[in-house]
């Protein structure tokens, strides 16, 4: 169960856009460093922009951030070190993987919450539907509708 | 003179609605045929002022008449003819008139084709279309006058924004609207059958065909979107979970289950409350996106209340008709009956299953993109959700969606054999096997489960073929027997097979693109050659160009793959003087359905510009997917049995022979 949830989570990440504005002379030297640069960007927002992240943008605020994250993995930083400095400076708003915290509780649990509900729901009432029995009989036609299907039904060609 | 008959002919437009809006349902109630009729008539003269009244607002932007507003801010005297036509609906209040135009023009459809309705059905129906369109046309005219005329008229416009002169944006907004816009003919026929108190299958017959053409457009409508902003944003990306693009991609969800729903309910009989509701959704959901996109308030909750005329009309909008419309479902749902009994395991049971993973998928995208609003306004608590958020929960429920694909069309209605199902899937199970061993063998680098995930596409397509061989008999009978009856095969069925493979193929794009995409990121002088996924790129000078409306520095590159030249590719960087900005024309050359892309970044003062070069493996398939899936649904529209409505000539030749 457990590996198939990091299937699944892994399976995620394969989705993750591989888009950007990063500039030539803001590459670290170290590729791994400059790969981790690239993954904790992508998940962090450019706050003048509209909803993109600071890999994406070309403002002047986004390259700023890219080089502030690239100087703390140079320090020496973890990735969660980097994104912790990072909110204590900016606030939860630069995170665009919302944390999992009493305010986002409902954000990151709905999509289970529906499926089980739903779940829930669909199999009660086939049960309850099955229990019941027989076919409903389609409603009788309305006193129009008869005389449009006399009509038709005269209409119907004699010959073939 | 043309502005003032513009705005008249729209005042007049909603004369006619509001008259549509009441008229039909007192003759519904007196059971007067001639006062039912009248809903036929304002509908196509609604349809008339508001193309005279877009007409209008095309010819004053064409001529440039800088003394209206509208063409002021957003046209300018030489712009090419194209892009003053397009610049129509680049702006807010241009493309609010293209809503109401494409609204009166699927009202008039229905006025027009819908003479196999029944009459009380179809005035319902107008009537309720009207509702609508009285609620838009006001909108208009209260806070969004197009044809505003300004005291002392200047002499040159300001421009439309640089990025949206573009023949892909000239297109893309009247293709979404029409998919937007189309799922009002839906919710209408909902809202009649719930106030008529009467559904049966014969209503899914009628509704089908009109969400087939909304969806259709929709579909292609955000593809083109999409492609757009590959191209034309510069740096390559493809969908951003953008609240705009969600505004989108929201009724599309809904309107799949819609389709899919409504499909049960004409062959079986069941799903009418669910069908019902679901088309009430999907339309709401179209009014929702209308409402974040136009008002504001997704750029900033702050800009929205200093400004919220706009937004809260929409808003107001909003409330009433979802508000309205859930309240009767609520009040008349229960004495709709349920009919058609089936097995959880049959054909109905695998599309209440596509049904609830849509929705839950459609509810996550909607709660995306509302809860951080939500936050801000009712907690002050600031939060984003962007890609991460969605790439966690929504793919999952698509993965699922996939694995589900091929087994719903090849299960028996009522009581099906998942076993047998499964043994017949077999090879299509093997083929996604094999490719994931061929993947997972020739590739290096990138996640693990990306050969899984193209296995899962391979997958969804062979399931598709699958249906196909069997329906024919490809395999067990002579070929000619076979061909027969491919040819025989209802439209309906090979769009399906058409749409399913679609996903697949989309999917095996989105997971090469982001898998295997590689990058070149450098300052490049002259005669500097970046070698990129075996390509080696040369670049050869920088020109300057003047354009119609713009300055561009162009980047000449030289293509070569193992010494033997491919082509030249001529990525620009262009200023727009009027407006002060620039954009990024990147270059693009197609090797199959795998993409090199180019843009430009600055240039220094040593003559060096900063270059982003990608290769972007079997790209395209993420756009020829969406347009499979289109395909597939034009198919299935032109499905004889959904054409109701078409004239039918048949019938009108057996009336002018005299029978033997």
């Amino acid at each position: 169960m457990r590996r198939m949830m990091l299937a699944i989570v892994a399976l995620m990440l394969l989705a993750l856009p591989a888009a950007h504005a990063v500039q030539p002379d803001e590459i670290m030297s170290d590729p791994a460093k400059e790969v981790r640069a690239r993954e904790l960007s992508r998940e962090l927002r450019c706050m003048v922009c509209q909803n993109q992240s600071i890999d994406d943008s070309d403002a002047p605020l986004a390259r700023d951030l890219r080089l502030l994250v690239r100087e703390r993995i140079a320090a020496g930083d973890s990735n969660s070190q980097v994104l912790d400095f990072l909110v204590a400076r900016y606030g939860e708003f630069v995170l665009l993987k919302p944390r999992f915290e009493r305010q986002t509780l409902l954000l990151w649990l709905l999509a289970p919450l529906l499926l089980i509900c739903g779940g829930l729901a669909l199999w009660l009432q086939i049960r309850r539907r099955s229990r019941n029995g027989a076919d409903v009989p389609v409603p009788p036609l309305t006193p129009e509708e008869e005389t449009r299907l006399a009509r038709l039904m005269s209409e119907e060609p004699r010959s073939s | 003179m043309i502005a003032e008959s513009g705005h008249y002919a729209l005042v007049l437009a909603l004369a006619l609605a509001l008259i549509q809006s009441i008229v039909p349902l007192i003759g519904a109630r007196l059971h007067d045929a001639a006062l039912m009729n009248v809903a036929r008539s304002t509908a196509l003269a609604q349809l008339l002022f508001v193309g005279a009244s877009f007409i209008a607002l095309v010819t004053l932007h064409v001529n440039s008449d800088f003394s209206v507003a509208n063409v002021y801010e957003n046209s300018h005297s030489m712009k090419p003819l194209l892009y003053k036509i397009t610049g129509v609906w680049g702006n807010h209040e241009g493309s609010m008139l293209l809503w109401v135009a494409i609204l009166a023009l699927f009202g008039g459809l229905v006025a027009a084709f819908g003479n196999n309705l029944p009459l009380s059905l179809r005035a319902h129906v107008l009537a309720v279309q009207a509702w609508i369109a009285s609620a838009f046309y006001l909108f208009i005219l209260v806070t969004s006058n197009p044809f505003l005329r300004i005291a002392n008229p200047p002499i040159e416009g300001r421009d439309l924004n640089p990025v949206l002169q573009d023949i892909g944006l000239a297109v893309h907004p009247p293709m979404l609207y029409l998919g937007y816009v189309g799922f009002s003919i839906s919710f209408s026929f909902a809202i009649a059958a719930l106030m008529e108190g009467r559904i049966d299958a014969a209503w899914a017959r009628w509704v089908r065909p009109w969400t087939l053409m909304a969806w259709i457009f929709l579909t292609l409508g955000i593809a083109m979107g999409s492609y757009w902003a590959y191209y034309e944003l510069g740096w390559g990306g493809w969908w951003f979970w953008d609240p705009v693009e969600n505004a989108s991609l929201m009724p599309w969800l809904a309107g799949t289950a819609l389709l899919h729903s409504a499909l049960v309910m004409e062959k079986r009989n069941a799903l009418k409350v669910w069908t019902i509701l679901l088309s009430i959704l999907t339309f709401s959901l179209s009014l929702l996106g209308t409402f974040l996109v136009r008002s504001g308030v997704i750029t900033s909750v702050h800009a929205f209340a200093t400004d919220p005329t706009r937004g809260v009309f929409i808003l107001l909008i909003l409330c009433v008709f979802i508000g309205g419309s859930l309240s009767l479902f609520a009040a008349r749902a229960t004495s709709l009956k349920q009919g058609g009994l089936f097995a959880p395991i049959s054909r109905e049971g695998a599309l209440v299953l596509n049904n609830l993973l849509l929705t839950v998928a459609c509810a996550v995208v909607l709660f995306g993109t509302l809860y951080p609003l939500a936050m801000e306004v009712l907690a002050d608590y600031k939060m984003s959700v962007g890609a991460p958020f969605y790439n966690l929960t929504f793919a999952p429920l698509f993965t699922l969606l996939l694995i589900a694909v091929p087994f719903g069309p090849m299960l028996a209605w009522k009581r099906g054999d998942l076993l047998g199902v499964t043994q017949r899937l077999l090879a299509a199970g093997v083929a996604g096997l094999v490719v994931i061993a061929i993947v997972w063998a020739w590739t290096r680098g990138g996640s693990a489960l990306a050969p899984l995930a193209i296995g899962l596409g391979v997958f969804v397509i062979a399931g598709a073929v699958t249906d196909l061989v069997e329906r024919t008999g490809l395999l067990r009978l002579p070929f000619a027997t076979a061909l027969h009856r491919a040819r025989g095969m209802p439209r309906s069925a090979w769009g399906t097979v058409f749409a399913h493979a679609g996903l697949g193929v989309a999917l095996i794009g989105i997971v090469c693109e982001t898998t295997w995409n590689s990058e070149y990121i450098a300052t490049m002088k002259p005669s500097d050659v970046a070698h990129v996924a075996g390509y080696d790129l040369k670049l050869d000078g920088l020109f300057q160009r003047q354009g119609p409306n713009y300055r561009e520095m162009i980047a000449e590159f030289n293509v070569s793959r193992d010494g033997e030249t491919l082509s030249v590719m001529t990525p620009s960087k262009r200023s727009f003087t009027t407006r002060g900005s620039s954009t990024t024309e990147a270059a693009l050359l197609t090797r199959g359905a795998s993409q090199l892309y180019i843009s430009l970044g600055d240039a220094n003062a040593e003559g060096a510009i900063a270059v982003r070069i990608y290769h972007k493996p079997l790209v395209l398939l993420i756009w020829w997917g969406p347009v499979m899936m289109a395909f597939g649904g034009m198919l299935s529209l032109s499905d004889r049995r959904l054409r109701v409505g078409a004239p039918k000539p048949a019938r009108a030749r057996q009336r002018l022979q005299p029978a033997e």
